[in-house]
């Protein structure tokens, strides 16, 4: 499964609606190991193609040099679909060199509805898995502390009087 | 002459997990040829059978794409570092069209 928070996968789909009708392409990088998307880094598709894309090798070795240096991983490798579904091709199956990462497809092909799928492509083997999107809402299990004058969603700049 | 070569991820199963590795050669072809001596097959994954570079894969000498470099007859010197990527490619298009009309190898990396 592909946990995901919602203000990546919203930065994505304005990535993939930008380049329409050229497929967009990028990364989201995360701790190795963790297996959390947590860095987004959309990237230019060197082919700019409607039904092709190709990351910029120099860009490539800058991006994948950094992620190496911050000691993280591509965790999720996304591409657009243009005018088909969110499924991945043959050309994707065939390319796909990071068996550790999601392969996340948008398919922007309806203008006003997304469709958004994860696949795990190892081998030339194409798995679906579901996507679990993260809504931005705090966790009422997780143990909290909060500075005096502040709550979960506001912060109080001042303390309001009679308090 | 040492060249550190670095791994990308789905070749490590040819370098027993390692990440980064070392070789020797005065030319990309030489230093694939002294690795795949140690690391044995691993020259396959990166050399078509035509004996080109695999298209979708990418590497650099230093900072450079080797492809701007001579391809497999980029010069290396000792203390080089090499660095292998798999290229990041794919798309809606069949893979068969789009391979010709980019005019590029058929055998895929895997």
């Amino acid at each position: 499964m592909l946990s995901i928070d919602r203000s990546i996968i919203d930065a994505i789909i304005a990535h993939a609606r930008r380049d329409h009708p050229d497929e967009a392409c990028g990364v989201v990088a995360g701790p190795a190991g963790s297996d959390k998307p947590v860095r987004l880094i959309p990237m230019d598709n060197a082919a700019r193609s409607m039904t092709f894309y190709e990351f910029d090798s120099m860009e490539q070795l800058r991006v994948w040099r950094e992620m190496d240096d911050n000691d993280e991983e591509p965790v999720v490798i996304y591409h657009s679909h243009t005018a088909t579904e969110a499924y991945p091709s043959r050309t994707d199956v065939s390319f796909a060199g990071e068996p550790g990462a999601h392969y996340l497809l948008v398919s922007t092909r309806e203008p006003d509805s997304e469709e958004l799928r994860s696949y795990r492509i190892v081998d030339g083997v194409v798995t679906e898995e579901p996507v679990r999107i993260v809504e931005p809402t705090v966790d009422p299990h997780a143990v909290q502390s909060y500075m005096f004058g502040q709550s979960p969603t506001t912060v109080d700049y001042e303390c309001s009087p009679g308090r | 002459m040492a060249i550190e070569v670095r791994i990308p991820t789905i070749l490590r199963t040819y370098t027993g997990g390692a990440k980064s590795v070392e070789g020797a050669g005065d030319t990309l072809s030489a230093l694939l040829t002294d690795l795949d001596s140690k690391y044995s097959g691993l020259r396959g994954r990166l050399i078509t059978e035509q004996g080109g570079l695999h298209r979708f894969v990418n590497i650099y000498v230093n900072d450079e794409d080797v492809r701007f470099l001579g391809s497999l007859d980029a010069k290396l010197n000792d203390g080089d570092n090499v660095t292998i990527l798999p290229a990041v490619a794919g798309g809606a298009f069949g893979f068969a069209a789009a391979a010709a009309m980019l005019g590029r190898s058929t055998a895929p990396v895997r």
